[in-house]
């Protein structure tokens, strides 16, 4: 991804939502910062890396019941701390905030929690894979084979992750640059998860079968100070390729964009390859947020109308936005999600 | 008409203005001690308010340890990690200060002094040195932390909030939680508490804070005795708006005769009042508040010593108070007049001017009828009623009652002088007198109520006083008190007691519920120093000797009466163990339930509970070194150890100042009654010319007459006390065997204190003396023209 940063610089520190999405981008201080050329070291990677300012496990995934109505679900880990340093003990400066959802076509039921480093309540292991915040947990032997539980107050899920392709570097070999100016963050993905398991609703259990895109990013300082917003999409195409573009919004548009073969080579495009347009609003929360987009990527022949499965998606969280599963239309078919901030009311 | 009517009426405060000071004093001082009293109410709701608001306790169910101890911080994650939505308080004493330790990320919505949502505020609550956040009284009488001082006006009286972390090593309790709140939304497929933390008890949000109902008590005295002070100022009110009205009669007939309606006569008049009502009642407001600010350190230090509340010594403008004070001086005055007015509204308009002696030559049939009702009414009540309210009741009946009672009493007694005396002097004297009784029966009536409350309220204040300090000469029997930080502190002081002391009393205790009620179970060891001190108010034979035997438990007396128990009830003191009652003591200043058990048994109850208090039994002389040697050698700090004169000091110092509220408004309703029969003599003096010129004429000098009027005033006063001797006395046993049962759950034996009487008796002569003293000078001034002109023009 992607400017998923942003809900992690607007976690941290927590005010600056009250600002708006203006002025988030800040010094990076005694914080590491990403340089392009490091390898990554897995399995040591899958885990947390203190040193940098904000750091996520984003997951999100398209699923279908055995009626074939579809589903959306996200799961979410996002670390941001205070000083570089980890440790134990309640003056950790870790702080740990997880965000997990359930999207139908007609409903949508969100969860958060916020959590302290350095006490046990969350945290991130690379090997054996575990990250959890309080029962919320995404762990298993390795980083192919994952169970993933969440639980709110009206739903819950436990399902498994399966992956059948390869991690995904984006930008440079994993260095992600998010702005003119050369803001950047490191960056992987797993696009490639099977997912089954089974969906706790109001109306009932049910069980489900889809499929799951892992982003995982840390930074100290991924955005420019004029950037006040994004929109973000992971898509799959019918056709087993994938394709993830975003764009910064800011004094003059920032966007990016990596195509993945169906084999999970990936290629990055640099600014102005990707495009999207905002098509049909909605009123969401007391704002206006874009719900039907046109996403363009001509150099693979890219022309989609990118539509969200329930437009009232809207994440009512500590730092609001809206996340959601979507469906695709044109010159592609297939599904995908779509995350959009910095819309104030 | 209406503007010619006020001028008319305004007229007659102008040529009185004495008149007017005392109806605006009377209202005012009736009003301050009456709102005085509720700003110290307020005031207090106000903390314990904060306090609940500060812990969530009204609003969210929290989670504690069945047997009182803390939750380890494993336990905690554990919740957590099983999906149970809790955040942890830890508690604790720094220098005094209750220092709440909270974890912001996860407190519910609305508790403690960041949220997530404030950004910035949170970062730097999170990380350096920390904040704390308490006012800045509290702030200042901290410690140093290293941790930055945020003042903060709504978080409660001495206490302060930081982080749990910070909180933990300040009170050096690393991983330690005293307990968790419990967030409203919980998520689904949660596993039971039990089966997480089998070792934890949920309860749920609580109406009201416990400090709020355990103080309940203690504010109804307060508002009883707020209550009785406007009723004596009252007294004041009523009679200076009865003297107006009687004087005002000829201007009103006049003003009738004009063509004034009645009911625009009434209206003004009416309106007229409520003006003088609301600035009196200002005035009284703002009496009140320097009286309640002067008293509220005691106040809080009385509800901390005695509950272990936390209340603000500094006192605020609520409108809930001051309101209530205005509203209550337009009512009071309301009332006070409400005779008046329906007197003028009867008034026959041509009726021939109002003869004062015959307004003086009362009847008081009704009056001593009414009175011997209130007096049945209140015995009745001491026999057959129940509950607080009920025990406040009988008293009312009881003061009103022998108030009522006054005049008639006097009446009577005056009369039966007259028949006695010999010379023309000394019969012209008593008639005198016994005529005006009516006159002034309001200021000796509030002179009689204002030393009953004295005479009954000192006598059970020094009654408590003595069988509170031979409770505590029984009770604190070790000469030296200890109390370690850890096991192997608690050995140490157990090795160096072995050889230096004579024995070591461990002091085990554990918070529970007893008979649905909470209470603490202590255990006592099989020793001397309990079977020679203790005395019980009712036990059975060979006590001692069965209690260690795990035969049964003791009671304190507030839980034998709260749950009505007796001997042999049979009390759940632990899950599945039921033991009856051997005994019940006597625990003053102890507002809740207390249990005591046999050593054994409670050590095999209880097998959690460690030893880290102890009674150290040795020679007095003795204890310094024993202090040297326990500071020495088992490395106990001087806080740790506190000898039994210290403890004795601080619990008698506790005690005081808990009546010291009661002593002030004591002193000041007979202020007030002092004044209220200066500014009777004072009105009455000016009616009585006419009949004081005839004898003046019949050759008694001005100087006899005044010496003759002191020594009036004199005799009401002594015939008043003696009569309000009686009446504190039954006010002192109402007191002691209804009241305190009611609200403390103790009953004390009432003993008489003859020499605290005289002096009282010997203040309100002085009182009374000093009232008379000026009329008196007055009188014996009065030019011999205006005595004359008496005979002039006869009214």
């Amino acid at each position: 991804m992607n400017a998923k940063v942003l809900i992690l610089l607007l976690f941290w520190p927590f005010a600056a939502l009250a600002q708006g999405f203006a002025g988030l981008g800040t010094e990076a201080g005694d914080f590491a910062t990403p340089t392009p050329g490091r390898a990554f070291d897995f399995p040591a990677d899958h885990g947390a890396h203190p040193d940098y300012r904000i750091e996520w496990w984003y997951l999100t995934a398209n699923m279908t019941g055995p009626d074939g109505t579809p589903y959306g679900l996200q799961w979410t880990l996002f670390r941001s701390a205070l000083q570089p340093r980890d440790g134990t003990g309640w003056d950790t400066p870790q702080l740990w905030m997880g965000h997990a959802a359930v999207t139908t076509p007609d409903r949508h039921h969100v969860a958060e929690r916020l959590a302290r480093g350095g006490i046990g309540q969350a945290g991130v292991i690379g090997d054996p894979f575990s990250a959890w915040i309080d029962d919320w947990s995404m762990a298993g032997p390795d980083m192919d084979n994952l169970r993933l539980t969440a639980t709110g107050p009206d739903f819950a899920y436990d399902v498994q992750l399966r992956a059948t392709g390869p991690l995904v570097r984006h930008g440079q070999d994993g260095y992600s640059v998010k702005s003119a100016a050369g803001q950047a963050s490191y960056y992987y993905s797993q696009p490639f998860f099977t997912l089954t398991g089974t969906l706790s609703l109001p109306q009932g259990d049910i069980p489900v079968m889809g499929q799951a895109w892992l982003d995982r990013e840390w930074s100290s300082q991924p955005l420019a100070e004029d950037q006040e917003g994004w929109d973000w999409f992971s898509l799959s195409f019918d056709t087993g390729e994938k394709m993830m573009g975003f764009v910064l919004r800011g004094q003059s548009d920032y966007t990016s964009a990596t195509w993945i073969a169906p084999d999970g080579t990936a290629t990055a495009f640099p600014d102005g390859a990707f495009a999207a347009t905002p098509m049909g609003w909605h009123r969401v929360a007391g704002r206006d947020v874009p719900v039907t987009w046109s996403v363009r990527l001509p150099a693979r022949g890219v022309d989609v109308t990118v539509t969200a499965l329930n437009p009232d998606a809207w994440m009512t969280t500590l730092v609001p936005y809206w996340e959601g599963p979507v469906t695709l239309s044109g010159s592609h078919g297939g599904v995908g999600y779509l995350e959009m901030t910095g819309y104030d009311d | 008409m209406t503007a010619a009517l006020l001028s008319a009426l305004a007229a007659h405060w102008r040529r009185n203005p004495l008149q007017l000071i005392t109806l605006t004093l009377g209202l005012a001082l009736a009003t301050a001690l009456w709102s005085g009293v509720q700003a110290i109410n307020a005031e207090a709701r106000a903390s314990y308010d904060a306090a609940a608001a500060t812990l969530g306790e009204g609003r969210f169910s929290q989670i504690t340890a069945t047997d009182g101890a803390p939750i380890a911080q494993e336990t905690y994650i554990a919740l957590r990690r099983a999906g149970w939505l809790v955040s942890p308080v830890i508690e604790g004493r720094l220098a005094g200060v209750r220092l709440l330790g909270i974890d912001p990320l996860t407190a519910p919505g609305g508790l403690g002094p960041v949220r997530p949502q404030s950004g910035g505020d949170l970062t730097t609550f999170l990380s350096g040195p920390g904040q704390i956040f308490a006012r800045s009284d509290t702030l200042a009488s901290l410690p140093e932390t290293g941790a930055t001082g945020v003042a903060a006006l709504d978080v409660a009286p001495n206490t302060a909030i930081t982080d749990i972390g910070l909180a933990q090593r300040l009170l050096d309790r690393a991983g330690q939680i005293d307990r968790l709140i419990l967030a409203q939304d919980q998520p689904l497929n949660r596993p039971p508490l039990s089966q997480i933390a089998p070792d934890l008890t949920l309860s749920p949000p609580q109406d009201g804070s416990d400090v709020a109902r355990l103080t309940d008590s203690f504010h109804l005295n307060l508002t009883a005795f707020g209550l009785l002070s406007f009723a004596v100022g009252l007294f004041i009110v009523h009679g200076a708006i009865g003297l107006a009205f009687e004087q005002r009669r000829a201007t009103l007939r006049t003003l009738r005769a004009l063509g004034v309606p009645l009911r625009r006569l009434i209206a003004v008049m009416a309106a007229e009042l409520s003006v003088i009502a609301l600035l009196s009642g200002g005035i009284g407001v703002g009496l009140g508040y320097v009286m309640a600010a002067a008293l509220m350190p005691d106040v809080a230090a009385t509800l901390r010593g005695l509950y272990g509340a936390d209340v603000s010594g500094q006192l605020t403008l609520r409108p809930e108070w001051w309101l209530s004070g205005l509203l209550i001086a337009l009512g009071g005055t309301a009332f006070a007049a409400t005779g008046a007015l329906r007197g003028i509204a009867r008034m026959p308009l041509l009726s021939g001017a109002h003869e004062r002696a015959a307004a003086m030559a009362r009847r008081w049939g009704w009056q001593a009828g009414a009175a011997a009702g209130l007096i049945a009414l209140s015995g009745a009540l001491a026999l057959a009623g129940g509950g607080l309210v009920a025990g406040f009741a009988m008293l009312g009946a009881l003061l009103i009652g022998g108030a009522l009672a006054l005049p008639p009493v006097l009446s009577t007694l005056l009369a039966a002088a007259e028949a006695r005396a010999r010379s023309a002097t000394a019969q012209w004297f008593w008639a005198d007198t016994r005529q005006q009784v009516p006159g002034l029966s309001l200021a000796l009536m509030a002179l009689l109520l204002a030393m009953a409350a004295n005479v009954g309220v000192s006598t059970m204040v020094s009654s408590f006083r003595l069988t509170f300090t031979g409770f505590l000469d029984q009770r604190l029997a070790s000469e030296l008190y200890v109390s370690a930080t850890d096991a192997a502190q608690a050995d140490a002081i157990l090795a160096i007691a072995a050889t230096q002391a004579d024995a070591a009393l461990p002091l085990l205790s554990i918070d529970r519920e007893v008979a649905d009620l909470p209470a603490q179970i202590y255990a006592a060891r099989d020793h001397a120093t309990y079977r020679d001190n203790w005395q019980f108010l009712r036990a059975v034979p060979d006590v001692w000797g069965r209690l260690a035997a795990g035969e049964g438990a003791l009671v304190n007396e507030q839980l034998y009466r709260r749950a009505q128990l007796d001997l042999g009830t049979r009390i759940t003191v632990a899950p599945g163990t039921s033991l009856p009652i051997l005994g019940i003591y006597g625990d003053y200043g102890n507002p809740i339930g207390q249990v005591i058990l046999g050593e054994a048994r409670f050590r095999a109850l209880f097998p959690q509970v460690q030893a880290l208090r102890f009674g150290l039994r040795v020679a007095p002389d003795s204890v310094p070194a024993l202090r040297e040697a326990l500071k020495s050698s088992a490395g106990l700090t001087d806080a740790a150890m506190i000898d039994q004169a210290a403890i004795k000091a601080l619990s008698l110092s506790v005690f005081e100042r808990t009546f010291a509220v009661t002593a002030a408004l004591n002193i000041l309703t007979l202020a007030v009654a002092g004044f209220a029969i200066l500014t009777s003599l004072l009105t009455l003096a000016a009616m009585r010319l006419p009949q004081l010129a005839p004898v003046w004429a019949l050759g008694l000098t001005r100087r006899q007459l005044a010496l003759l009027d002191l020594l009036r005033a004199l005799i009401l006063a002594v015939l008043t006390a003696i009569l309000a001797l009686p009446l504190g006395l039954a006010l002192a046993w109402a007191l002691l065997a209804v009241v305190n049962v009611e609200a403390f759950g103790w009953r004390l034996p009432l003993y008489l204190f003859p020499l605290d009487y005289l002096q009282l008796a010997a203040l309100a002569l002085l009182a009374a003396a000093l009232a008379a003293l000026w009329p008196a000078w007055r009188l014996s001034r009065t030019p011999p023209a205006q005595l004359l002109g008496v005979f002039r023009h006869e009214r």
